[in-house]
């Protein structure tokens, strides 16, 4: 039997899978089910019902694209986190990774691509918030009469994406430290909105940890990132040993744990 | 060619996968056989990569499975047909790893064709699939690639008659043109047709390999006489062990030698036959019968 036939090699010089096309895959990944699909949409109905909101509720004085990017601002770091976890965790959640992984068995090379694929996601729906919120901006000072208000800078705009960004990584941490769907998403909502609200509580309570707070509560260092502030030598400092703690080390520790976590 | 040398895996202390050894051959079919939890599927998993090995190894080629460039061109491999995201289209999870291995569109639809899943039922969820048309998927998503060496972890399961026999003709035409072709199947009748080689697992450990005929040599004959009182005394008298089993007796001796026993002893016949699938059939359920859920009685079944 062997014998006759001639031996099947297996060819070790062909060209791999590149990373450009496991990204392609990814992002493709994100948007070809309805829930994938209604949750990148939903945050970008949100930032259009917020540019609308702003129109209709914000006093005319105060009319400004700084109020639009403000609105539209908070429901994208909502979602955008979100979406980078799913990314991740449907592999497991959805038993897919089974095929996925088999497919491109480098896995930190996969993991990698979502990591990329999210970070595109959030950088187009910033984009496209930036554009409604642009137009919003326009059509409200129409409406109102009065000369829009363009009072965002370039330093505004950069730290509103550095800090989306670190939203979308803190998700895609959670991502692969828990692998599972509904954990992730539980563990950043309760990272984002229980967390500081404990370490603030914590810090009333308790002089000695008012002092080391500003050094280990990751949210409250970035707060400056999404208003716009010039971050000062100490406060880059806090964000860099806050970050340390609620995502270097868990992303060190998730990744490791994705590149060897069994498959099933 | 597959190559598994001394693998084994061990969770906490469950041991799943027992210093197990074996290869598969290009041009052959090899069928893995074991009851359910016996090693079948951790044993792939480690093929392929998703599972590390405590110890021993897998190589296909010669090569490790994560040092195959891009791996679906060169192997194919269905472990579970129901993993798939329950929210994609069955001809979006074939473009997907289209698009992975860098396979042109038009090859998803020479796939779903090959598989007959009709243009309709490409276009339905996962989610909506009955398990035989996920499998059908499963395949189609594993043959994509036209990979030379296939790996199906129970890849007839939930196929229907006409699919299995599908099924069957395409795995031997693969191994005819030189491919490798390792499937798994807890059912022996389902593969014991088209296997040219069987291992049987049981327990993580590897009970029995061989061909067929080679599995079965020794495993007796069944024999039915109009009076199975008499010919079961013969055959004792002769030196043979005679147990009752259906209608007739089970006897630890080759046909031939019943056959002269019977005309010796002037004992009319109704049926006499060697081993055949039912005889494999009992011999799979003692080789494992230690490792079964169920206590299996091997005797007084139907023939």
């Amino acid at each position: 039997m062997s014998a006759a036939t001639s031996p099947v090699t297996i060819q070790t010089q062909r060209p791999g899978v590149p990373f450009s096309r496991l990204v392609t895959v990814e992002l493709r990944k994100m948007f070809d089910t309805r829930s994938g699909f209604w949750l990148v949409a939903t945050s970008l109905i949100i930032s259009v019902l917020a540019a609308v909101a702003v129109i209709a509720f914000v006093p005319d004085s105060e009319l400004s694209f700084g109020i639009f990017g403000a609105a539209f601002g908070t429901p994208l770091s909502l979602f955008l986190p979100i979406i980078a976890a799913l990314a991740v965790t449907s592999e497991w959640s959805q038993r897919s990774g089974l095929v996925t992984f088999t497919l491109a068995p480098h896995r930190g090379a996969v993991i990698g691509a979502k990591a990329a694929s999210s970070i595109i996601v959030a950088v187009v729906a910033i984009l496209f918030a930036f554009v409604v919120g642009a137009l919003g901006n326009v059509v409200g000072a129409a409406i109102n009469g009065i000369s829009p208000v363009w009072n965002l800078d370039v330093l505004d705009v950069v730290y509103l994406f550095i800090g989306n960004i670190f939203g979308v990584l803190i998700g895609f941490m959670f991502g692969v430290l828990l692998r599972n769907s509904a954990a992730a998403v539980v563990a950043y909502l309760v990272y984002s909105f229980v967390l500081p609200a404990i370490l603030s509580l914590l810090a009333a309570l308790q002089e000695w940890f008012a002092d080391i707070q500003p050094w280990i509560d990751f949210s409250n260092a970035q707060i400056p990132l999404f208003n716009g502030d010039t971050l000062s030598g100490e406060q880059w400092a806090q964000l860099g040993t806050s970050s340390l703690i609620w995502f270097w080390i868990p992303l060190a520790v998730g990744v490791w744990s994705v590149l060897r976590a069994e498959v099933k | 060619m597959i190559t598994v040398e001394h693998l084994s895996k061990t969770y906490g202390a469950f041991r799943a996968v027992d210093d197990v050894s074996f290869t598969c051959q290009p041009g052959t079919v090899t069928g893995f056989l074991g009851p359910n939890g016996a090693g079948k599927s951790t044993t792939m998993r480690i093929m392929a990569g998703l599972t590390i090995p405590d110890s021993g190894s897998a190589t296909i080629g010669g090569v490790s499975y994560r040092d195959i460039p891009n791996p679906g061109t060169q192997v194919g491999v269905l472990l579970d047909a129901s993993a798939q995201h329950a929210g994609r289209t069955g001809r979006e999870i074939l473009t997907l790893s289209a698009l992975t291995m860098g396979l042109p569109k038009a090859r998803v639809d020479e796939m779903l064709a090959l598989v007959s899943l009709s243009d309709s039922e490409a276009k339905r969820r996962v989610k909506n699939y009955s398990l035989g048309m996920r499998q059908r998927l499963g395949i189609a998503n594993a043959l994509l690639g036209d990979p030379k060496i296939l790996i199906l972890d129970e890849p007839a399961n939930g196929l229907d008659p006409a699919g299995i026999h599908w099924m069957r003709s395409l795995l031997r035409a693969y191994a005819n043109q030189g491919g490798t072709v390792l499937l798994s199947s807890h059912l022996l009748h389902e593969i014991e047709i088209i296997a040219d080689e069987l291992i049987v697992i049981g327990n993580g450990k590897i009970v029995a390999q061989g061909t067929k005929a080679e599995l079965l040599q020794g495993a007796g004959a069944y024999v039915q006489a109009a009076d199975n009182a008499a010919l079961a005394a013969a055959l004792t008298q002769g030196g043979f062990t005679a147990t009752p089993k259906g209608d007739g007796l089970s006897v630890d001796a080759e046909p031939v030698q019943i056959g002269q026993v019977a005309a010796a002893a002037g004992l009319a016949l109704i049926e006499l036959r060697g081993a055949d699938s039912a005889g494999l059939e009992e011999m799979f359920l003692q080789l494992t019968a230690t490792t079964q859920r169920e206590g299996v009685v091997t005797t007084g079944g139907a023939a």
